[in-house]
């Protein structure tokens, strides 16, 4: 015979075919190119909007004639103590000032003598700025005062300013701004869509090669660990990919913009954690779908066979993005965020709100990892038990038992 | 030259015995057909050759050694329930079962190629499975069993849902491939072509080898019967003797068949002979003979005779 000496092969190097193949044949799915897109677009969009709602919001421009010009300095300080967003603008006159409050180009205009200033609106004064506005008086004229003893205003300025409040307190809040919250929700229902997305995809997989029978073809010579392997690990990279995609779209997207102060999130810690536990994640619930997707023969059974996982990974979710955002430290959360089966959903939004340390949420890793060994083995188990029955569901009990 | 060899394979699914003893050598370079009804046993025991379900005891043997991964690996399978991916396209998905069976990229895209062009999708190949029509999804499907080159074939019906042509291309790379010394066990319900195509047949019934061997040893097993072209049966078979041991079989105007009665066609005894010779006698005292010739029965009618045997339940 002219055929060629096969060589025999480790185990490994056929897993990476099968995985080769997962992975090809995902990447090309316009499903899946379309789905990574739509995620990308969304979080890149949404980040857009912020910027845009928090643009429109923000610096008030408040426009100073050349008689009030001289209000300039103690006017940002005055913004920046009640941390509000100022932006001063010159007009040249008072004519000028109403006219531009009226156009809308300007939000305030502050017309006539500096010491005894008229606050140009075009309706009302919001309250922060009145407080700014009244205390920027309250200033002028407590300088004026100074001058009229005697003293020197900037040092005494100097003194008022230097003068700080020693809080101390009890039960120490970590500080939480939108952003937090925002990155909390993204990093929850992401990771929530794509887990749920790859998991059913090696459940729909294995079904697939089930009900198409070509389950017999490879098992002639695959051993059954390796085709399941090979399929999770395919399809793992394969939401790693899309994962990544939509993680970097989304921190590029707020780096870019200044969505976030450095100060209030480590964006780059937060989607590397995301990414962890998406692969932590991502282990754990589909070698549950692979095995159990393994008991029956048609897709349209998949539903109801990994419906048990399938509530495993709604039920932290839920809680996960509904308490977590407003009361991250809330007992079921913690606990919950420790939990393998539900860690993966729930402490990438606790990580994200900045309430864990690194080294807690490291532990919470560890757990779920000491789990996995346990998990490959029933799950292999099972799988090799059932997936070539086809017909009838398997009950989960004889694929456990049979040899 | 090394040997395919089913040896004792029992297998039970709960109560139903699939398999009982069963017991067969296909060498290098043989075709053997695996006949028998739906459920005697046949996918089973391919399917335990194919290590894909285990016996209960038994062994299946290649070149002496027990059937294992490696050795699976080198063998081509086409199982009873056809299997591929159906949205894959051809070219991708014989290319992968080629390496899956330890092909290097270029060896397995060099089979792929080939294969399409010998079987004749060719013209396919960029096609997804589930595109093309079940004669040619079947094609791609004996396709997918020799694209790794292998050194042992075993087909469960390769032959359902081909058209003529199909079949012909079919028996025609059964053949060259064992020519180039590669057993083949195919199972079939085309009997004709089990004929024409086999070296040896095996026919199971109930999950036993009930009859194998060469088609002209079996049809030697079969009954030893002539058929007489002459005067009508009325006017001579009464003329002959009870204890002979002959009866007419069948009788239809100028066409009778005499059979011997428990003498197997193997006996070229001087019984068979004298019987033979009694029975022209008596046709030839009646009437003018046109022809008389033992009868050579066809896998046909051997495989009815053989299923229709009750078999015998063994004692324990």
């Amino acid at each position: 015979m002219s055929a060629s000496p096969i060589v025999p092969s480790s185990g490994w190097s056929t897993v990476r075919l099968v995985a080769g193949r997962e992975l090809t044949t995902r990447m090309r799915s316009r499903a899946y190119v379309v789905t990574t897109l739509v995620m990308l677009v969304a979080v890149v969009v949404g980040g857009v909007v912020l910027h845009l709602a928090q643009g429109s919001s923000s610096a008030k421009v408040v426009g100073l004639t050349p008689q009030t010009t001289s209000l300039t300095q103690p006017l940002e300080a005055a913004a920046k103590a009640a941390d509000d967003d100022v932006e001063v603008k010159p007009v040249p006159d008072d004519a000028a000032a109403k006219a531009g409050v009226e156009d809308g180009s300007l939000d305030a205009a502050l017309t006539g003598d500096p010491t005894s200033f008229t606050v140009v609106v075009k309706k009302d004064l919001d309250s922060t700025s009145a407080a700014v506005l009244t205390s920027l008086r309250q200033q002028t004229a407590l300088a004026n005062a100074i001058q009229k003893l005697g003293g020197d205003p900037s040092a005494v300025s100097q003194q008022l300013s230097d003068v700080q409040l020693d809080v101390a307190p009890l039960q120490p809040q970590a500080q939480r701004d939108g952003a937090q919250i925002v990155a909390g929700y993204v990093a929850g229902i992401l990771l929530f869509i794509t887990l749920q997305t790859c998991a059913q995809l090696v459940a729909q997989g294995v079904v697939e090669e089930k009900s198409s029978r070509v389950v017999e073809l490879l098992l002639a010579t695959v051993r059954p660990w390796q085709l399941m392997a090979g399929k999770v690990l395919g399809i793992g990279v394969v939401g790693l990919v899309q994962v990544g995609v939509v993680v970097l779209g989304g921190a590029g997207t707020a780096a870019a913009l200044g969505l976030v102060k450095a100060s209030d999130i480590d964006l780059g810690a937060t989607a590397l954690w995301a990414l962890v536990w998406f692969v932590v994640g991502f282990l754990m619930y589909s070698l549950a779908l692979a095995a159990l997707a393994a008991l029956v023969s048609r897709q349209e059974d998949i539903g109801s066979v990994t419906a048990p996982v399938v509530m495993l990974m709604i039920v932290p979710y839920v809680i996960g993005i509904s308490i977590a955002p407003w009361n991250p430290d809330s007992p079921i959360v913690v606990w919950l965020s420790y939990l393998p089966f539900c860690a993966p959903l729930v402490m990438p939004i606790r990580i994200a709100l900045g309430t864990v340390e690194t080294w807690q949420a490291i532990v919470s890793v560890l757990i779920s990892l000491a789990l996995l060994p346990a998990l490959v083995w029933l799950a292999g188990r099972i799988y090799s038990n059932a997936v070539l029955r086809t017909g009838a569901r398997v009950k989960l009990k004889d694929a456990l038992r049979a040899a | 030259m090394p040997t395919l060899e089913i040896d004792h394979l029992d297998k039970a699914y709960g109560p139903v015995r699939a398999l009982r003893d069963m017991t067969f050598d296909v060498p290098s370079g043989e075709i053997f057909g695996f006949v028998g009804s739906n459920g005697a046993g046949k996918t089973t025991t391919m399917r335990i050759a194919l290590g894909v379900l285990a016996p209960d005891s038994g062994q299946v043997r290649w070149d002496g050694r027990p059937v294992d991964l490696e050795v699976r690996r080198r063998i081509g399978y086409m199982p009873e329930e056809r299997g591929l991916y159906p949205r894959m396209r051809v070219d991708e998905q014989l290319v992968y079962l080629a390496r899956l069976h330890g092909k290097t990229p270029a060896e397995a895209k060099d089979a792929m190629e080939r294969w399409t062009e010998i079987l004749g999708v060719a013209h396919r190949r960029t096609d997804e499975v589930q595109k093309l029509s079940l004669g040619n999804q079947q094609r791609v499907q004996l396709a997918a069993a020799l694209v790794h080159d292998p050194e042992i074939l075993v087909l469960d019906e390769p032959f359902s849902g081909l058209d003529p042509v199909a079949v012909d291309v079919m028996s025609g790379v059964l053949r060259e491939r064992a020519e180039a010394g590669v057993p083949v066990l195919f199972s079939s319900h085309q009997l004709d072509l089990v004929e024409r195509l086999c070296d040896r047949v095996g026919i199971i019934k109930d999950g036993q080898m009930v009859a194998e061997g060469a088609i002209e040893e079996l049809r030697s097993e079969g009954r030893l019967q002539w058929s007489v072209d002459g005067a009508p049966a009325s006017a001579w078979a009464p003329s002959l003797s009870a204890g002979s041991g002959l009866r007419v079989v069948s009788s239809e105007g100028p066409r009778t068949v005499v059979e011997l009665d428990g003498v197997s066609a193997a006996a070229r005894t001087s019984t068979a002979d004298d019987a033979a010779q009694a029975v022209l006698r008596a046709a030839l005292a009646a009437g003018p003979v046109r022809s008389f010739t033992p009868v050579r029965h066809s896998l046909v009618e051997l495989y009815r005779d053989v299923v229709s045997t009750p078999t015998e339940e063994p004692a324990a």
